[in-house]
């Protein structure tokens, strides 16, 4: 077992937004830079995340944000995820102006992945907010 | 909202696109004189079964296509005011795009309509909702398309209810309701009910309108969204053509003739960036379309076999990067859909990678497409590129690829497309190959097999993206007002029982639920109250267990 | 904190009903190693789970709506700060990347969020991984915490399916109406692991079909334990998940199932044959690198010998250094 375990990463879309063609793609490109991808698909609420966050144990939450919401529900996600007692990095991707990174940031955003991320940059994002999750036992 | 030829506000002056074909010429630039068509007869005619040169003989000198532009937003007063300015203009067709809560069946006090009412589209949540989008307007004397496909039977109530109390005969109705479930659960992830039941609703509506409302079109099969979803151009043909079928197959099954059922079914396709694999898909869905019906359901009625379509370019393949090259993108795939023998057709604004569109590039995207008309000479001449050993080559090898998918749609199925469509929505078939098909893409872009100018080549520094249209707050609020007033005002005793009906007609599939809904509606049920009704008979759905 | 501490401040916690350290145990027993062997040496004397079940079935048969059917019946009943049930969901990693998409969640949504249910998914991690090893000490996990009834679903593909048997009391077998299904299910070995077959998509044609497909065989003496003569005959049930018709069936013929083992002692039994096996495989993994090892520094030149005389010299060297370093690890 000289290989680390692979990385545990939980995407999800919340509310009404259906557009997950980013979020396949970014669930594919994970998988196939060896993390294991916790899909849990549309419609969920920053509650439901929380709840699939601690019972799989994940070190990356990644939402995926097409409806301009990402203002009100980014910074909602940080604080459902702090209050739960979990310290766990969120990334936001989908459509998100640049104009907004900032604001996103200082409401503990790790990062944002907006329209044309590269994918490479998406697996070396992931990786670092990895990195910050609070290790495991042993 | 989609409007059908020019808005004053987006075109000015301008020519409308009516029927008026004869603009298109008969003569080059030059001055030659040219026929409406060429080629053999071993090529086929246009408007001549398989319809592969065109669903009509003489195509754009007749008619050219309808030149649809979208706008859309806040408040039914809002919309309706646009609606006054275009009927003003000589603008005969009306098109209503809706919010997401309205596309979700929800009411805009849902907890999750926060931040999107009137936000996409326009917010209707009652009759009195829909009562003034139509305020001033005869509803027997414009056509209207509204985009809506979950709630489509709740809204065509409302939109019939309303005609109903101004006394407006249903027969007189005229338009088109997009009501493509099957998609949705493909790609475009709007559904609410488990898919059999929702195939029902379409199969209630198409049922109703066969009889009660003649000149509606009850169906729009859609594969713009499949293809934004990232599929090819063969599986985008191949899912669309498959759910088609699958609704004639529903509506033979609830009690229509094929011929009745496809008679009045419209298609709507993306308008892509590969030129010539566009053009084959047209080409192909037509001859595809055609034939299956003849064969499989012995379909006579041409109007049934000659497949129309609207197209829509792709709005995927506009660039966040150097967005003013969209307008070349823009202008070339409206070209594709036109050499393909669109029906109708809109363009996309050059800004929309990251906004809702502003004013002067939807005015801009319109002038591409008159451009397309007026100068290129395209429109002049019917299919011009039938013949053409590649266009013709491409053309059967998508139809090729589509009859693969039809054959293991047919195969799931067990010889059902209906019962096919449904196992591979429930299956995830459809969700992952379009993933899949997306990754591919992306992939190959990453490594630079494939080029998008701006994206990983050719790219440049460049400025702050536009920011995302903001939606002033107020507009929730007041929709909000409204909801409130119309609960307070009416007698909640006839609403339970109007809903308990709805319910109870569910309930029952020998049933239609259109009429308990139209009364329900009248009764001031909203689109919220009518969704849980069917919800608590059909069950709500979550997506297939593969991402 | 050492590892020791912090694993019992874990096991703890889950006893209090912390999700977050139930999460992160089953995290270590996933990971395998001198961490994952710590924890399950601390579950010595604790109690296992009251009862496991297995459910397997192809792609497209909607196992997952199904098991979230029968999570729901599960989860009814008193419950304390532990959740009752816990849902293992394996699914199998890619071979090329290890990497994986685990969705069994989506269709567990409703009951995912109720607090009776706690829902893990594994991914598979390749032919020494996921259902093989982490399962057996993740089950262990949640007994020892207080989860009642553990339900291990898992996809039908190849072998995985058949490896449900050595983790689970009462396996039930998922499949839907269609021609060749039956034997299908033959063909893939099903019949020799299910104890309950559920039919569904019943409101679908062909499931009486189907349904006679199945009994026929079963009747033709292919079934799990047929053999011993305490047999159980597996039933063949009809559901359809998506409106739960048929599920409380399923679930009293599943309990049926369960109180048979009991009666007759299989209950320990199957136990006792399961432990076996996984000392069995472990025990094989222990040599497996050692053979390995020997195997390369083999040098064929020094003599002419058949594949089969090189082995049994291989066999013999690492069975006369069986106590060497490693061997006791674990």
């Amino acid at each position: 077992m000289s290989d680390p375990p692979p990385i545990r990463i939980l995407l999800a879309k919340l509310g009404f937004d259906g557009h997950d063609r980013g979020l396949k793609v970014i669930a594919r490109t994970l998988r196939d830079a060896g993390f294991e991808v916790i899909y849990l698909g549309l419609r969920q609420t920053a509650g439901s995340v929380v709840i699939a966050a601690e019972q799989e144990d994940v070190a990356v939450i990644g939402i995926s944000m097409h409806n301009g919401g990402h203002l009100t529900l980014g910074p909602m996600m940080v604080r459902a995820v702090a209050d739960a007692g979990l310290e766990i990095p969120v990334v936001i991707g989908g459509i998100v102006p640049a104009e907004d990174v900032p604001t996103l940031r200082e409401h503990g955003i790790f990062a944002v992945l907006g329209p044309g991320t590269a994918l490479e940059t998406v697996v070396a994002t992931i990786h670092a907010a990895a990195a910050t999750h609070d290790g495991m036992v042993g | 909202m989609d409007t059908d030829a020019t808005s004053p506000a987006a075109a000015g002056p301008s020519p409308t696109a009516t029927s008026d074909g004869t603009r298109v010429g008969t003569t080059t630039l030059g001055g030659v004189p040219v026929e409406a068509v060429y080629g053999g007869a071993d090529l086929g005619e246009p408007g001549e079964y398989p319809y592969t040169r065109g669903a009509y003989a003489s195509m754009y000198r007749d008619k050219l296509w309808t030149m649809r532009m979208f706008a859309g937003f806040g408040l039914v007063a809002d919309t309706n005011r646009r609606f006054h300015e275009l009927l003003a203009a000589g603008v005969t067709g009306l098109s209503t795009a809706f919010d997401m809560p309205t596309l979700m069946g929800r009411d805009s006090d849902h907890p999750w309509s926060v931040g999107e009412v009137g936000r996409a589209g326009v917010a209707v949540d009652t009759l009195a909702d829909m009562d003034d989008l139509f305020a001033g307007i005869d509803l027997g004397g414009v056509t209207t398309s509204m985009t809506i496909n979950g709630p489509a039977v709740t809204v065509m109530a409302m939109y019939i209810a309303v005609a109903d109390r101004r006394g407006t005969p249903r027969a007189a109705l005229g338009g088109t309701i997009q009501n493509d479930i099957l998609k949705e659960y493909q790609a475009q992830k709007e559904y609410i009910f488990p898919p059999a039941p929702s195939v029902r609703l379409v199969t209630d509506l198409m049922r109703f309108t066969s009889a009660e409302l003649p000149r509606w079109h009850p169906v729009s099969v859609s594969g713009y969204h499949i293809r934004e979803a990232g599929s090819t151009a063969a599986q985008e043909l191949g899912f669309t053509l498959a759910n088609g079928f699958a609704y004639v197959e529903a509506a033979v099954r609830a009690g229509l003739t094929a011929d009745e059922a496809a008679r009045r079914m419209s298609f709507f396709f993306n308008a892509h960036a590969d030129f010539f694999e566009e053009i084959g898909k047209y080409r192909a869905a037509r001859r595809i379309w055609a034939r299956w019906l003849r064969e499989r359901w012995a379909v006579t009625d041409e109007r049934a076999l000659r497949l129309r379509f609207h197209a829509q370019t792709s709005g995927v393949s506009l660039t966040a990067q150097q967005p003013e090259v969209n307008i070349a993108r823009v202008a070339l795939q409206a070209l594709a859909a036109v050499l393909g023998g669109t029906q109708s057709l809109h363009t996309d604004a050059y800004d929309e990678a990251l906004a809702l569109p502003s004013e002067h590039a939807a005015r801009l995207a319109l002038r591409t497409q008159q451009v397309v008309a007026y100068e290129t000479g395209a429109a002049r001449v019917a299919d011009p590129l039938g013949g053409s050993a590649y266009v013709e080559w491409m053309t059967d090898e998508l139809e090729r690829r589509a009859e693969a998918i039809f054959s293991h749609i047919d195969e799931l199925g067990q010889g059902s497309m209906l019962d096919g469509v449904i196992a591979g929505i429930e299956s995830g078939y459809f969700t992952g190959e379009i993933a899949d098909a997306a990754y591919r893409y992306e992939r190959e872009l990453a490594a630079g097999e494939r080029i998008v100018v701006g994206v990983n080549e050719f790219t440049e520094a460049s400025a702050p993206p536009p920011s995302l249209q903001t939606i002033d707050p107020r507009i929730e609020s007041e929709q909000r007002t409204r909801l409130d007033a119309v609960r307070r005002d009416r007698s909640s005793e006839a609403v339970a029982r109007a809903l308990a009906c709805v319910a109870e007609h569910a309930g029952d599939p020998t049933r239609n639920v259109m009429p308990a809904i139209i009364e329900a509606v009248h009764a001031h049920a909203t689109v919220g109250e009518v969704t849980a009704a069917l919800e608590a008979v059909f069950g709500g759905y979550t997506e297939a267990a593969v991402a | 904190m050492s590892r020791d501490d912090a694993l019992d401040a874990l096991l703890t916690d889950a006893r209090h009903g912390s999700r977050r350290a139930l999460g992160r145990l089953l995290s270590v027993a996933e990971r395998g190693g001198d961490a994952a062997s710590a924890l399950d040496r601390r579950m010595l004397d604790a109690p296992p789970p009251l009862w496991t079940v297995g459910i397997v079935g192809a792609p497209g048969v909607g196992k997952s709506t199904l098991t979230a059917r029968l999570v729901a019946a599960a989860a009814d009943g008193p419950t304390g700060p532990v959740p009752r049930v816990a849902v293992i969901a394996v699914d199998p990693s890619s071979p090329l990347t290890g990497g994986a998409i685990l969705g069994d969640r989506i269709r567990m949504q409703g009951v995912g969020s109720r607090p009776e249910v706690f829902v893990r998914s594994m991914a598979h991690r390749g032919d020494d991984g996921g259902l093989a090893r982490a399962v057996p000490i993740a089950i262990r996990v949640l007994g020892s915490v207080g989860v009642a009834t553990v339900i291990v679903e898992t996809v039908g593909v190849g072998q995985i399916e058949l490896e449900i048997i050595h983790v689970a009391d009462t396996v039930i077998a998922a499949m839907s109406p269609g021609w060749g299904d039956a034997i299908q299910a033959a063909k893939a070995g099903l019949l020799e692991v299910a104890d309950l077959f559920a039919v569904n998509k019943a409101d679908r044609p062909g499931v009486a079909d189907a349904v006679r497909d199945l009994e026929q065989m079963l009747d033709a003496g292919l079934a799990r334990g047929s053999g011993d003569g305490r047999a159980w005959r597996p039933p063949v049930l009809p559901t359809v998940a998506t409106d739960g018709t048929g599920i409380d069936g399923l679930w009293s013929a599943a309990e049926a199932h369960r109180e048979w083992l009991v009666a007759t002692g299989g209950l320990q039994r199957v136990r006792d044959e399961r432990i076996r096996h996984e000392i069995g495989r472990r025990a094989k993994d222990l040599l497996a690198g050692r053979i390995d090892a020997r195997t390369a520094e083999l040098d064929l030149a020094t003599a002419r010998q058949t594949p089969g005389q090189w082995a049994a010299l291989v066999a013999a060297d690492v069975c006369a250094h069986a106590d060497a370093p490693g061997t006791s690890a674990a």
